[in-house]
């Protein structure tokens, strides 16, 4: 259905990034310094005019990594590349161009629009911040947009509070189009609105992304979300990309035993296809203490020694399907059958699941 | 029909604008002393300012009338001890006085709200120089500061305004801070950056707009403290030197006579007393008014 290899290049290499925090308390006098490791050694492409589909838990580090790359927060190491160049040296003013190539579009539709600007001034700013247009010609454009984005034009003085949850994410999708961006971070765009509501929002994204070649991070936290307008779909666990692959690869042949985790909990449409459901036991370690070896080995049904000792390596086990784990599903195989031909304690090990 | 819908239209757009900017006065006015305090304040300043222009006696002159005389149709508050119009000094000292206080008030505004709104947005070594510089100042007591101050920098009338400023920007500095590390993680100020704005642009459209609210709060306060200062310091011959009014050398001067003519120090000490509570009200009910939670009462 959709292209396995993009026939165009890498619009943007993250190369190792990394992003740390400190935090303070614990120990005496809260003097010991913890480490959180929000984004621990990610690598990746983005192709010029795919939509990478971001997903993981809360709390994994998905958006950390989405404003990391976008430089919103400066990362700890590694490197953004985007047209040849790292964009992590680039000074401030020369990142204050770049952004009219690369926008951000928030999971808050509330919290990401100024409450005192009307619609008009919130889309404008971005033509007048880069000095590119003013006055009648800068109202021209943002009425435009806002009629692009599906919107009534003449709500241009209206507020955001005077809009609904969709429609103002319908603003902000607006303001980070106005620019007519390369590359767009969408950063959970639907996670906040009525199911009902999503999937206009995203038929809108997909439409959007068709008729101005753009290429988007669409990070989300459900698997069913992404699965629409996704080319490629990256999973996240606790901080590290655990497993990339273009999306068919990834639904129906994932490799990754918390990949197979997560499909096997997205929702069925059809109730007549009674599927076994994986639920995991326990919680997300804490990113302050991540486990020794593979972060995921502490949940995981497959996991053995090798697994607290060695980290697995970022590694392309298929044609183009890029996984972390030492124990990769194989094509077609379930985590069940996975879990019955290998090991010897494998009712021990299945118990660590609860399968319905 | 069009030309109806087209008017509703209009309307409803411009309605919340108009709404937005008188909900803060029909707040303010469930808040009775507060909102009498306002209109007190509005009439007090009028008086003070426009009055001197249509008395006919100057507060710096003699009148001829003599002495410590008694009330009259012409100088209704009497005279006082040199024989000049208690009446238009009232006026003249009252003018000195809250224009003290106010341009005082302004400069700690300008300065407490640089102050806080950079240490606060800009992070890292900025906000630890400023904010241990804005700790130190509170450290010191403030009225000593101005004594001191005064007594090695002269008391013109500027320097009074910038010593009683340079005590008063600490308490906004602190609030416009605070105010700041709140707004700045909001996700619109993100996206400002996100947009390319600079540093400049986002605190002063993004930023110091949402805090504007606590700066006005503040800002009655520190009028009510700056003119409290003032009085003080020009009780004690610190401040705004004689023959110029202010209602705090009309105080000092009046000491003397307290028995023999008491008007000369009930008038200004009056004044100074109610002026200074209105404004304390007029701030506690701005802060009551614009306080979100007010909302939901």
């Amino acid at each position: 259905m959709k292209s396995n290899k993009p026939d165009v290049g890498p619009l943007l290499e993250i190369k190792n990034l990394k992003k740390y925090f400190e935090i303070k308390g614990g120990g005496a006098l809260g003097r010991k310094k913890q480490i959180l490791k929000a984004v621990d050694d990610v690598s990746f492409e983005i192709y010029r005019g795919e939509t990478l589909g971001l997903v993981g838990e809360s709390g994994c580090g998905k958006s950390t990594l989405g404003r990391n790359i976008l430089r919103l927060q400066d990362p700890t190491a590694g490197e953004v590349v985007y047209g040849q160049e790292n964009i992590l040296d680039y000074s401030k003013k020369q990142m204050r161009s770049l952004r009219k190539d690369m926008q951000i579009i928030y999971q808050d539709p509330f919290g990401s629009l100024n409450p005192r600007f009307t619609i008009g001034q919130i889309i404008g700013e971005m033509y007048e911040i880069h000095g590119l247009a003013k006055g009648a010609e800068k109202e021209t454009k943002v009425k435009e947009l806002l009629e692009l984005v599906g919107l009534d034009a003449n709500r241009y003085h209206s507020y955001p509070h005077e809009f609904s949850g969709g429609q103002r994410q319908r603003v902000g999708i607006a303001r980070a189009l106005a620019l007519q961006p390369e590359f767009i971070v969408a950063d959970e765009p639907v996670s906040a609105l009525d199911v009902s509501v999503q999937s206009q929002v995203i038929n809108l994204l997909i439409q959007l992304k068709k008729e101005m070649g753009l290429t988007m991070l669409f990070i989300a936290h459900g698997l069913n979300v992404v699965r629409h307008i996704s080319d490629r779909v990256g999973v996240m666990y606790l901080g590290k990309l655990v497993e990339l692959s273009d999306t068919d690869s990834i639904f129906n042949e994932p490799a990754h035993p918390y990949t197979a985790a997560l499909l096997s909990t997205v929702p069925e449409a059809d109730p007549e296809a009674r599927k076994e459901r994986i639920v995991l036991k326990g919680e997300v370690p804490s990113p302050a203490s991540p486990p020794s070896g593979c972060n995921f080995r502490t949940r995981c049904p497959l996991a053995t020694e090798r697994c607290s000792q060695e980290v697995p390596q970022w590694q392309e086990t298929r044609n183009g399907h890029f996984t972390a784990c030492h124990y990769p599903l194989e094509k077609g195989e379930t985590l069940r059958d996975a879990i019955a031909q290998r090991g010897n304690d494998a009712d021990k090990k299945m118990n660590n699941l609860i399968m319905a | 029909m069009l030309g109806a819908s087209v008017k509703e239209e209009v309307n409803q757009t411009e309605e919340p604008r108009r709404r937005r900017r008188f909900v803060l006065l029909s707040r303010l006015k469930q808040n009775k002393v507060a909102y009498i305090s306002l209109w007190f304040l509005v009439l007090v300043h009028a008086v003070v300012f426009i009055g001197p222009l249509l008395w006919p006696y100057s507060p710096e002159e003699l009148t001829g009338t003599g002495a410590l005389a008694n009330w009259s149709l012409q100088h209704p508050f009497g005279t006082d001890d040199l024989g000049r119009d208690v009446f238009a000094r009232m006026l003249h000292g009252g003018r000195v006085t809250l224009l003290v206080g106010l341009c005082a008030m302004l400069f700690s505004l300008i300065i407490g709200t640089i102050i806080g709104a950079c240490a606060g947005f800009f992070g890292k070594v900025v906000e630890s120089v400023l904010m241990r510089i804005t700790e130190a100042m509170m450290a010191i007591p403030n009225f000593f500061f101005v004594l001191v101050a005064l007594t090695v920098l002269g008391t013109t009338p500027f320097m009074v305004v910038l010593v009683i400023a340079l005590t008063g920007w600490v308490e906004i500095a602190r609030v416009v801070y605070g105010e700041t590390l709140r707004w700045k993680e909001y996700e619109f100020v993100e996206a400002a950056n996100a947009a390319g704005a600079t540093a400049k642009r986002i605190l002063m459209k993004y930023v110091i707009p949402q805090i504007l609210p606590s700066i006005i709060v503040s800002g009655t306060l520190a009028i009510a403290w700056a003119i409290l200062t003032e009085s003080a310091i020009s009780y004690l011959g610190l401040g705004i030197q004689p023959p110029t009014p202010t209602w705090g050398n009309m105080l000092q001067n009046s000491q003397q006579y307290i028995w023999t003519a008491p008007i000369l120090g009930v008038l200004p000490g009056v004044a100074i007393t109610i002026v200074v509570l209105a404004y304390n009200f007029l701030g506690d009910g701005l802060r009551d008014a614009l306080d979100p939670r007010f909302a939901k009462k």
